[in-house]
């Protein structure tokens, strides 16, 4: 449904996004992550025909966003980062606006303003000001506005970002229901949420697409060492030195010290947890809990941005600290 | 023209609920009354000089005389005002971000810069018909020539949309509304003056600068005469300054 090849952008002489390619398929939800300045909304921006990239081609339904713009705008629901509204206009003048805008023909122009309205539970503000409203209603405004004239296709760039727990959780729902019979390209840099939503990933980071796949693959790919959770009743030397010893074990780690709590990373390809029961009960301690700990989103989501900053700081590390002890 | 009548509509709502609007009216219809009254005033005194002096009557339009100081006086309050109302029309949707919608609708770039100078336009229509029923009981009590004034107003409308279309460009220059005004201030403000500079310019230079001065092809309408010259001067200019916003929101486009 989204086909992007080669997308290159430049601001200036600064390039925002180098080469990305990748594709949504039809139906699917997916997660465009990647952390601030990393260049979603560029790429987003180009999808939505909003700007023409400087090089590579960008393909909604099989249509070139350059070359048939305005029948892809018709295709495409967007709602554009920081939701800009025409904040002195109330929700159903701007609905409206939106609707006959979209092509919506003069006398069915309410009907679908009702519509949206219902979808995203906005009928009671229908006649206020929307720069009256709070902070979730005009985000659920944005959504209702790219949700006008039923577009196949959504695009929504940080549709979460600013809002309290609880409108978050709401958005999530709409998201994840409207998900049902549509495509959906949702950019974020807040990743339970993405993991939660989406069936596949887009990691994006300094303009490149760094990985690609499902929250759970990408999790069991960057896995080098199987994590596990120990907490014993009673922790004591013997402990620690008993599941050192266990074959498999590569180390051990107090996670707070006295508490009986512990950290051990061990060899993915054999489970140790049966060998950690026994050595703890065989030691006379109660086993209080053991479990796998699986890598958060987070962690992968660390590894693949800041893999490359290491690499590009590293020497300059060096070099600051030889001026150092030249001082 | 795809989206032409939405943000026709759009616009000339924002122009209505915006305070500025109401502003620039009042100023406007204030201002036009002093200088109507003024100029009464003036048409009076004449009248009686005139009518110990019959033989000096027969080669002065006493008429003409108040009516053009009447429409030129109001065109040049549209110098300080048109900028005023078309200040905001790209200035504030930059700013908001709202362009990103407009850009991502299915409409065409030249369906929003028409709908907004047409918006602009009837807005400005508005106020013009504001400053009608003084003239018109005027006209009614003196003798009335209505050509003069028919094609006054319609001169007046003519370099109003003319001034409207430079603001629409300056406004999407920038996302700063007082800049957009200023600088389209600045820019009538050039362009009416230009035509005085003619002297100092010599001969073809000075035609040049005549030619390009908005005020010189307003004379004419004053005057009560339709030269099709300073028709497609104002249409030109309209239509010149609509172009170079075109593409100015198409550059904008490509910078992102």
């Amino acid at each position: 449904m989204i086909e992007a090849e080669g997308l290159t952008k430049f601001y200036g002489p600064i390039a925002a996004i180098k080469d990305v390619t990748f594709q949504v398929e039809k139906g699917e939800i997916v997660g465009f992550l990647g952390p601030n300045g990393a260049g979603k909304s560029t790429t987003i921006r180009i999808l939505t025909c909003y700007m023409p990239p400087t090089a590579g081609t960008a393909r909604v339904d099989g249509l070139d966003c350059m070359e048939r713009s305005l029948e892809i705008r018709k295709k495409i629901g967007y709602l554009p980062e920081n939701v800009p509204l025409y904040r002195d206009s109330t929700v159903r003048r701007f609905l409206r606006f939106a609707a006959s805008a979209k092509g919506i023909p003069g006398g069915k122009v309410e009907k679908e303003v009702r519509r949206v309205m219902g979808m995203c539970g906005l009928e009671k503000e229908a006649n206020r000001i929307i720069s009256h409203l709070s902070k979730g209603y005009r985000q659920r405004v944005g959504i209702a506005q790219a949700l006008v004239s039923d577009p196949p296709v959504l695009v929504l760039d940080e549709p979460t970002i600013g809002l309290d727990p609880t409108q978050i959780v709401e958005i999530r729902r709409l998201v994840q229901e409207l998900g049902h019979n549509r495509t959906i390209l949702l950019s974020s840099h807040i990743l339970p949420e993405v993991a939660q939503i989406c069936g596949r990933v887009l990691i994006i980071s300094k303009g490149e697409i760094v990985a690609t796949d499902s929250p759970k693959n990408l999790t069991s790919q960057l896995q080098k060492t199987a994590r596990i959770m120990l907490e014993v009743s009673a922790p004591s030397p013997e402990i620690v030195a008993g599941l050192e010893k266990i074959r498999g074990v590569q180390r051990v780690e107090a996670a707070t010290e006295g508490t009986g709590k512990f950290t051990i990373e061990a060899d993915p390809t054999t489970d140790v947890r049966p060998e950690i029961a026994r050595m703890v009960v065989e030691r006379g301690a109660g086993l209080l809990e053991l479990r796998a700990v699986q890598l958060s989103l987070e962690e992968i989501f660390m590894q693949l941005v800041t893999r490359e900053e290491v690499a590009e700081k590293a020497p300059s590390l060096e070099g600051s600290s030889q001026v150092e002890v030249a001082e | 023209m795809k989206g032409f009548w939405p943000v026709y509509k759009k616009e000339l709502y924002a122009t209505f609920a915006s305070p500025i609007f109401y502003a620039v009216a009042f100023i406007f219809l204030v201002v036009t009354g002093i200088f109507f009254y003024l100029i009464l005033d003036y048409f009076n005194h004449l009248s009686f000089e005139l009518a110990q002096n019959p033989m000096f009557a027969r080669q002065v339009n006493v008429m003409e005389i108040a009516l053009r100081s009447f429409f030129l006086n109001l065109s040049f309050i549209l110098l300080f005002l048109a900028p005023l109302i078309t200040m905001r029309l790209y200035a504030e949707e930059r700013k908001s971000g709202t362009l990103e919608l407009l850009f991502t609708y299915p409409i065409t770039d030249s369906a929003t810069v028409a709908g907004k100078f047409a918006a602009s336009a009837t807005a400005f229509l508005l106020l013009l018909v504001g400053t009608m029923p003084g003239l018109i009981a005027f006209a009614l009590i003196a003798s009335p020539a209505w050509k003069p004034i028919v094609s006054g107003y319609l001169g007046t409308f003519l370099i109003g949309c003319s001034f409207i279309s430079l603001g629409l460009f300056t406004s999407s220059l920038t996302q700063n509304q007082i800049i957009s005004a200023f600088a389209a201030f600045g820019m009538l403000l050039i362009l009416w003056f230009i035509g005085e500079t003619a002297t100092l310019l010599g001969p073809t230079l000075g035609k040049l600068a005549e030619y390009l001065s908005v005020t010189r092809h307003f004379d004419a309408f004053a005057k009560g005469v339709l030269d099709s010259r300073d028709l497609i001067y104002y249409c030109l200019f309209v239509i010149l300054f609509l172009f170079l916003t075109h593409r100015q929101m198409n550059s904008y486009r490509w910078r992102g």
